[in-house]
């Protein structure tokens, strides 16, 4: 089967001639359908500069991404932005919701710029919105809510257009515990019943462990790859703290 | 170092300072513009008595300027403050690296000198050149012809546009060195976080108070249009002030009204951006609503001034060929001796009196003034009766007419003229004759609430009794005419009878009237100063109670007047145009910093760049169109209210005021349009 999104051999380099920094360097790997990867590195490692290459936000210098069988890289203006809207799904660390608008409001916005029809939104939202235990909420403004509600509802955004890959920066960031245990089981959920494709960025060895497959960054190259298969939860996360120490130093910090 | 910081500082901010920039350009070349005026009109080739009036003018305007500098020393101080608020960061980061308060003062003071300078200079030089352009409608104005084009430079209007603007920007400096001076490193540091909730109102309570707000403001517009006739000074100011709190709950119940009817639109709501245009709009206009009823009412001000002051100059001089078609009158009242005490104004001197018993060509000869001045002379007459006063023919309706006319004198005496001697006077003033059987009587009359009034009662054709006989109103309403010259409407009513229905000894007032004995306009000029001067003496020395009027007096008095009223109205309503478009402008970019997340946001859900702007442009421009949409039909029913109280400027020459307007609201109001609309779209570019 032809994976969801395959990454082939990218760079990317900041700066000069002179000072080079090279904060992707030639990384390369697949993602399948209905999987859940995460993405782990200390701050620096290049981990959010991969995720931004691969939603667009910025660009690669070489080497190719491609989405269901699609060269990304190439993609200009509006492409692009219709290639963001209409197969990616974005999570990110503190929400980007727009405080002028509700909850209902903020899930609705994704599939009014696809110009879907007011009747199909209502039916649409209200669906997620069941699923992700956020009906209560709807009527609520962003400021009213509390921090996992909000990113409950930020998922929501991001799920509600069917995207091929939903890509999360630090989805967990932001939160206490609770609310992120109850978020990463939100995401569990939406693997398994949507058959969502989740890559997520995280520094946090518990978030990771939510995921099917974890790749580990260090300087802008995969350092390790570690795949749950039927691993409990609890016995993958001591797995992915073993790679963590032996990635040594700083991430130990982080944590 | 210092200076190159300041100067490097302005390149980065220089969007930032665009409206600010835009301002004062636009304020010091107005500013300059109308205190040239005394040099752009030194070169008219006008009347003397013309160039009193212009005197008079630029008194007027000087004075009227002092006041617009206040204005636009508070507005440029306000966007001032507006620019240090945005900049708190930047001082943050200047006071963590330990550079002291006097330092960033003189940071600021540098870039505010830099500003100034070339905000002067760029001004100065554009109200130069926009001067040439205003002293063609300057001799437009005053009817004057310009014999040749001469460049015009005012030095004293620059030095004054200097000393002015240097008070207001030293005022400026001061503000800034005081409020660098009160800063607290925390509260810089923590200036770009957002404490402003969003204010919720309850939609239906919204509704509600937007109905009850248009059925006030619909009260306030009934008022001033279809009860206007009524209405007291005291009322005036009771409309005003409900219309302006109307405005203010108008204005608060807006945002949250518009939502919940678009809401229940949803196909429109659910499309597109319209949902975050909406909600954008809603919050701006819930946070800012006293300052756009300010604006709002500021913008109604300007609408009307501009209008009207334009439309009366039009009006004035369109009156005058009607009303003035004969280049002298003069008046003198009849036996004096006769006069009741308690009905006289000032004590007749014995002269006065003995000249009130001679025919008023002997009174004209007695000043020096031959009679081969004048040709086509008409001499008519008032009579009056104590048969005919206020009482009998006014009285049916007497409440009626008090509404109007509260200080009416119900025992004075109408005024009578014989029809053949009104009929010779019509015929040299071009207006038509009329014919009267023995018991008839006929009313004429121009001025127009009067006239109102006189058709209401000879609706009902009452009969008149003059010395036993009675005579009947020959219409059931009055037919417009007048006697005697004036730049405006204002016969109040004169009973025209049969000749012998009055006698010599009801004589009250004697009208002498004629043309200048001249063939050219020159020659009509030496005539009148030949007049002018022995009159005068004469009047004053309380030697005869002769009062005269000439075609040319009249048309001297209403251009000048016209001008005078155009000009200032000009000065006003430019100056608040700009205040408000600029008080617009700014409160719209104050909240560029969150909308750039706002659309940062939307970018990442990847929204389109079209998309995007579209909905930038939509909010902006409604967010202008508002306060303006509102100005509109509050002036819509103001300049309504002008017209019927002045009851001078007619439909027609409305509508060119009204096209002048709107084109200065269209350069200037768009243009800050504009502006904002491009400053605001290159602070939400992604970097």
């Amino acid at each position: 089967m032809e994976p969801v999104l395959k990454i082939e051999h990218i760079e990317k380099y900041y700066g000069n001639r002179g000072s080079l920094t090279k904060a992707v360097d030639d990384i390369s790997f697949d993602v399948e359908k209905q999987e859940f990867v995460a993405i782990m590195g200390a701050s620096g490692s290049g981990k959010t500069t991969l995720l931004n290459c691969i939603s667009t936000i910025d660009r690669v210098t070489s080497g190719h991404i491609y989405m269901n069988g699609k060269e990304i890289t190439k993609l200009k203006g509006n492409a692009l932005n219709r290639f963001r809207r209409e197969e990616l799904g974005f999570i990110f660390q503190d929400f980007n919701l727009l405080d002028t608008l509700t909850a209902y409001e903020n899930i609705a916005l994704a599939l009014t710029i696809q110009g879907k029809k007011a009747k199909d939104i209502e039916k649409q939202v209200k669906g997620i919105a069941k699923k992700l235990n956020i009906t209560d909420v709807l009527k609520k403004y962003p400021y009213q809510m509390s921090g996992g509600q909000k990113q409950r509802v930020a998922s929501a955004r991001a799920m509600i257009t069917n995207p091929t890959l939903v890509l999360a920066d630090e989805p967990t960031g932001a939160l206490d515990s609770k609310s992120a245990r109850m978020l990463l089981e939100n995401f569990e959920y939406l693997n398994e019943s949507f058959q969502a494709t989740i890559l997520m960025v995280t520094h946090d060895a518990f978030t990771a462990s939510y995921a099917s497959r974890v790749i580990f960054i260090k300087d802008g190259k995969i350092f390790h790859e570690l795949k749950r298969g039927e691993d409990s939860r609890k016995e993958f996360f001591d797995k992915i703290i073993d790679v963590v120490t032996l990635l040594g130093g700083d991430l130990n910090d982080v944590i | 170092m210092l200076f190159k910081l300041s100067l490097k500082n302005l390149k980065k901010s220089i969007k930032d300072y665009a409206i600010y920039f835009f301002t004062l350009i636009l304020g010091v070349s107005i500013f300059y513009i109308f205190n040239s005026m005394e040099t752009q009109t030194v070169f008219l080739n006008v009347t003397s008595s013309t160039r009193e009036i212009i005197q008079m003018m630029i008194t007027m305007l000087s004075g009227v300027s002092v006041f617009v500098s206040f204005i636009l020393g508070f507005l440029i101080i306000y966007a001032n403050q507006f620019l240090m608020k945005r900049r708190k960061k930047e001082f943050a980061i200047y006071m963590t690296l330990g550079m002291s308060k006097q330092k960033i003062s003189q940071v600021l003071l540098i870039e505010t000198l830099f500003i100034e300078t070339i905000s002067l200079a760029v001004g100065l030089f554009l109200g130069v050149g926009l001067s040439q352009l205003m002293s063609v409608f300057v001799a437009n104005l005053f009817e004057a012809d310009l014999t040749e084009f001469t460049f015009i430079f005012s030095k004293e209007a620059m030095i004054k546009t200097l000393i002015y603007f240097g008070i207001m920007y030293l005022l400026v400096m001061i503000f800034n060195t005081i409020s660098v001076g009160r800063c607290k490193l925390i509260d810089l540091l923590q200036a770009n976080k957002k404490t402003e909730k969003i204010k919720l109102k309850n939609p239906v309570l919204c509704v509600l108070l937007f109905l009850a707000s248009c059925i006030s403001l619909g009260y306030c517009y009934y008022q001033v249009t279809a009860g206007a006739m009524n209405l007291t000074v005291n009322d005036i100011g009771k409309l005003m002030l409900i219309g302006a709190i109307s405005t203010f709950t108008l204005f608060w119940s807006l945002s949250g009204m518009l939502l919940k009817l678009f809401q229940s639109i949803k196909p429109l709501y659910y499309r597109n951006l319209n949902m975050f245009v909406l909600r954008q709009l809603a919050s701006k206009v819930n946070t800012t609503v006293f300052s756009m009823t300010v604006i709002s009412l500021m913008l109604f001000l300007t609408i009307g001034i501009l209008s009207s002051a334009l439309s009366l100059k039009n009006s004035m001089t369109a009156n005058l060929k009607e009303l003035a078609p004969i280049d002298f009158q003069a008046y003198k009242e009849w036996n004096l001796y006769d006069i009741p005490a308690e009905q006289q104004q000032y004590v007749y001197t014995e002269e006065e009196k003995q000249d009130s018993l001679i025919p008023i060509q002997e009174t004209l000869a007695k000043l020096n003034i031959p009679e081969s001045y004048f040709k086509d002379v008409v001499v008519s007459h008032y009579y009056g009766s104590n048969e005919v006063t206020y009482e009998t023919t006014l009285g049916t309706k007497r409440d009626y007419v008090s509404q109007s006319f509260p200080a009416i004198h119900w025992d004075y005496q109408e005024l009578l003229m014989p029809i053949s001697e009104y009929n010779a006077l019509a015929k040299l003033l071009g207006s038509p004759t009329y014919e009267l059987k023995d018991d008839e009587y006929i009313v004429i009359a121009d001025f127009d609430q009067m006239v109102t009034i006189r058709d209401e009662i000879l609706k009902d054709k009452p009969d008149l009794t003059l010395k036993g006989n009675t005579y009947h109103s020959k219409y059931d309403h009055v037919v417009e005419g007048f006697t005697e010259m004036s730049s405006n409407h204002i016969n109040t009513g004169i009973y025209l009878v049969p000749d012998d229905a009055v006698d010599d000894s009801m004589l009250v007032e004697e009208i002498f009237s004629a043309n200048y004995n001249a063939d050219t306009e020159e020659g009509k000029y030496e005539i009148e100063t030949a007049i002018q001067e022995p009159s005068e003496t004469a009047y004053a020395e309380g030697m005869t109670t002769l009062s005269a009027t000439s075609k040319i007096a009249i048309y001297e008095a209403s251009v000048g007047l016209g001008a005078m009223v155009t000009f200032i109205g000009l000065y006003l309503g430019m100056i608040f145009l700009i205040s408000s478009a600029a008080i617009l402008a700014l409160k719209e970019l104050s909240e560029s910093s969150d909308n750039k997340d706002r659309y940062a946001i939307l970018r990442r859900i990847g929204t389109d760049e079209a998309m995007i702007k579209k909905a930038l442009f939509l909010q902006i421009a409604c967010f202008f169109l508002l306060p303006l949409l509102v100005a509109s039909i509050h002036s819509i029913f103001g300049i309504r209210f002008a017209s019927i109280v002045l009851s001078t400027f007619g439909d027609e020459q409305l509508l060119p005021s009204i096209i002048m307007t709107a084109l200065f609201l269209i350069a200037i109001y768009g243009g800050y349009f504009i502006l904002t609309y491009f400053c605001s779209k290159s602070m939400i570019k992604e970097k």
